[in-house]
């Protein structure tokens, strides 16, 4: 027998069964992996309006990222040029060649060099967007596609994220039911991102940027309405 | 140095009494901190006793259908372009990890953090034939260079400090032409990034293990706190996963269920850094990741404890909550227990993979001080099932000859009330007598080997039987 079905058919001894299940267990077990049905999701996942906004400033802070609020599109450029400036790092980013960033007026900051594209192991600074912001955790949620490459989340030393107030939602479970509206497979990744990288594997002590990035970013664009109650 | 090609388990006692007596082990040892981090983390979490109940739930029932999830799961494996081999021993798993490496030509693989690596001794098998395997996790990376297994499952260099660190880096980097002694960890993070940057860039395939599998969409999810994981499963032409049939989990809400009890129960964190959900090979589209993608399902007996009394056993989510809140683990650390899984965890799985005959010493490594199973995300019974292996241990005339007799001598008396009567009545008003000054014995004829580390205390010169007697008149 191969290993396959010599694996199957162990666990089917084992389970005290002789072949699969019958056909209505079959339907019932169908109709769990298609009902996206959620356990519990705890009360911090479930808030709303600015509660939720000040939630993910408050945890992704929390997860030792930084985060600058911009009023508007218009500020993001100069909140980006002012943080690499405050790191001390030269005004040069790779960018994702994503439409949702061309909305920001990158051309009022001249002096940002930026490039479009996958990150290069010489870059210093990715900059990204990100499908989804998760209040409970302060996480980042990004798919990997042709608008947003994954290695700009690994690569450089620093990562930039530009989120949009409406896009924070409550939970990871807001998350995927978001993301199976847009489409009906996932990408190949689903990057959940919470802080910078850290290592405490010598004597325990706490370090950041162990193989990712050792800075993360947050530009929040949140002009201060009720974004995103219906969420 | 692999446990999975010599396990030492048979020989805990001794290993035991060394690591007791070895002070670098026992100054690193208390370097261990993530019990306070974790009651931190639960406290801030009201609902994490009723996640735990329902992260059980999802397991149970899993288990249950086995077969028919891993035939969902492998169907869109496939759906979404990956590809899935079936192992059921380490020597096919190992045959098809080279083969898959050998099609792409490999000469230097990247490593992400697995046990089932560990388990099946894959670095000294890619070794001999020619591929140099680099693990990328600090720790794993750290003991890598050292020789040496590790001894946690989720901090692997516990047992090292940072001046063995400093030795090892001196040693082994100066073919990178590193020759400075470091002081600060901050340096030794440094230096070994620059040089595993090297190895990420160069590698030709990327092997990871998997925290979940989801049945669902066949995806694959790991977490780290590093991004190891993620630039070994991105920059190689292919990413190799390396898992067990019991990673399966339903759906992604599922998993997103137990995420939420893993992070915490491990290192108190609200979340992992990474959470990575993988499915498949990269997009016609994409500009990054992997051109190949498989998956590597290994049984190696697993499948052989479903439907015994150790199935609860295959809950596990591999947290280390149970090593860390160990008595005996932090006493002696992971190495003692001479196997890839210390601590609790290891105790009930390790007989049950090895057998009870190699490892029956370690489900009598406990306390049963029920630490283990009151912090186990999973609410796996860890003493219940200690106490299933010692029964199996006994029952196969295992245990040693004096235990044995022992054992036979106390159940001829237990059986015969009279008897037992007669016998510990007056022995407990010796003892009452002979220890009423002190409170308890520093020594104690055939009972050396206990109070060799602790008083015994003096017993009060009565029996619980006559004492019951008395206050029930």
């Amino acid at each position: 027998m191969n290993a396959r079905d010599d694996m199957l058919a162990g666990i089917r001894k084992a389970l005290g069964r002789d072949g699969s299940a019958d056909a209505a267990t079959r339907a019932t077990l169908q109709a769990r992996l298609k009902g996206h049905k959620q356990n519990l999701v705890p009360k911090r996942g479930r808030v709303q309006g600015r509660e939720k906004i000040e939630a993910f400033v408050k945890m992704a802070e929390f997860s030792l990222a930084t985060l600058a609020r911009v009023r508007s599109a218009g500020d993001v450029p100069g909140a980006v040029a002012d943080y690499l400036k405050s790191q001390n790092l030269p005004p040069k980013l790779r960018m994702a060649p994503d439409q949702k960033l061309d909305a920001y007026p990158w051309a009022s900051k001249p002096l940002l060099q930026i490039a479009r594209g996958k990150a290069e192991p010489e870059d210093e600074v990715g900059l990204t967007g990100a499908f989804a912001g998760i209040a409970e955790t302060g996480t980042l949620m990004l798919l990997s596609g042709p608008a947003s490459p994954s290695t700009l989340n690994f690569l450089p030393e620093t990562h930039v994220v530009v989120v949009r107030a409406e896009e924070i939602l409550g939970s990871y479970e807001d998350g995927w039911a978001k993301l199976r509206q847009i489409a009906d497979k996932l990408p190949r990744t689903v990057n959940f991102i919470t802080g910078p990288s850290r290592s405490g594997d010598i004597e325990q002590t706490l370090q950041l940027g162990a193989h990712g990035p050792r800075r993360l970013h947050i530009v929040l664009v949140d002009d201060g309405a009720d974004a995103g109650t219906e969420r | 140095m692999s446990f999975a090609e010599a396990p030492t388990s048979r020989n805990f006692k001794q290993n035991a009494s060394a690591a007791l007596r070895n002070e670098t082990l026992q100054r690193a040892m208390g370097y261990l901190g993530f019990t306070q981090k974790r009651a931190e983390a639960v406290a801030r979490l009201p609902e994490f006793e009723a996640l735990r109940d329902q992260a059980r739930d999802i397991k149970d029932h899993t288990l249950k259908h086995l077969d028919f999830y891993l035939e969902a799961y492998e169907a869109k494996v496939m759906e979404s372009g990956g590809h899935m081999h079936w192992c059921r021993t380490p020597e096919e798993a190992r045959r098809t990890i080279l083969d898959l490496c050998r099609s792409v030509g490999a000469r230097s693989v990247t490593r992400g953090k697995t046990m089932i690596g560990e388990e099946i001794a894959l670095n000294p098998f890619l070794e001999r034939n020619g591929i140099e395997p680099v693990e990328t996790d600090l720790g794993e990376y750290i003991i890598q260079l050292r020789g040496e297994p590790p001894s946690h499952i989720i901090a692997p260099a516990i047992h090292v400090t940072k001046e063995q660190v400093a030795d090892t880096f001196l040693e082994k980097h100066a073919a990178y032409g590193k020759t400075r002694l470091l002081t600060e960890p901050r340096e030794m993070l440094e230096e070994a990034r620059g040089i595993l940057r090297g190895k990420f860039l160069k590698a030709d395939a990327g092997i990871t293990g998997a925290n979940f599998l989801v049945a669902e969409t066949g995806s694959s999810i790991i977490v780290t706190n590093e991004g190891n994981g993620d630039l070994t499963q991105l920059l190689p032409k292919m990413h190799i996963v390396l898992a067990t049939p019991e990673k399966l989990v339903p759906t992604l809400e599922d998993a997103s269920t137990i995420l939420r009890l893993l992070a915490r129960s491990a290192t108190g964190q609200e979340f992992s850094v990474y959470t990575t959900v993988s499915t498949g090979p990269r997009r016609r589209a994409d500009p990054d990741g992997p051109a190949q993608y498989h998956v590597v399902i290994l049984d190696n007996g697993r499948i052989s404890m479903l439907g015994t009394e150790f199935q609860d056993m295959l809950r596990c989510i591999r947290c280390s909550a149970c090593l860390n809140h160990c008595p005996v683990y932090n006493a002696v650390g992971g190495h003692a227990y001479g196997w890839v899984y210390p601590g609790p965890m290891g105790s009930v799985l390790t007989p049950g993979l090895i057998g009870v005959d190699q490892a029956g010493a370690l489900p009598n490594a406990s306390t049963f001080c029920g630490k283990c199973e009151s912090v186990c995300p999973m609410k796996i019974p860890l003493p219940k099932m200690m106490r299933h292996w010692r029964e199996r241990e006994y029952e196969a005339k295992l245990s040693p000859a004096i235990a044995r007799w022992g054992l036979a001598a106390w159940a001829f008396a237990a059986r015969r009330p009279r008897l037992y009567r007669a016998l510990t009545r007056p022995a407990m008003a010796v003892l009452g007598r002979l220890g009423k000054r002190r409170g308890n014995f520093a020594n104690l004829p055939l009972a050396g080997g206990w109070t060799e580390f602790r008083d015994m205390p003096a017993p009060e010169g009565k029996t619980f039987h006559q004492l019951w007697a008395e206050r029930s008149r």
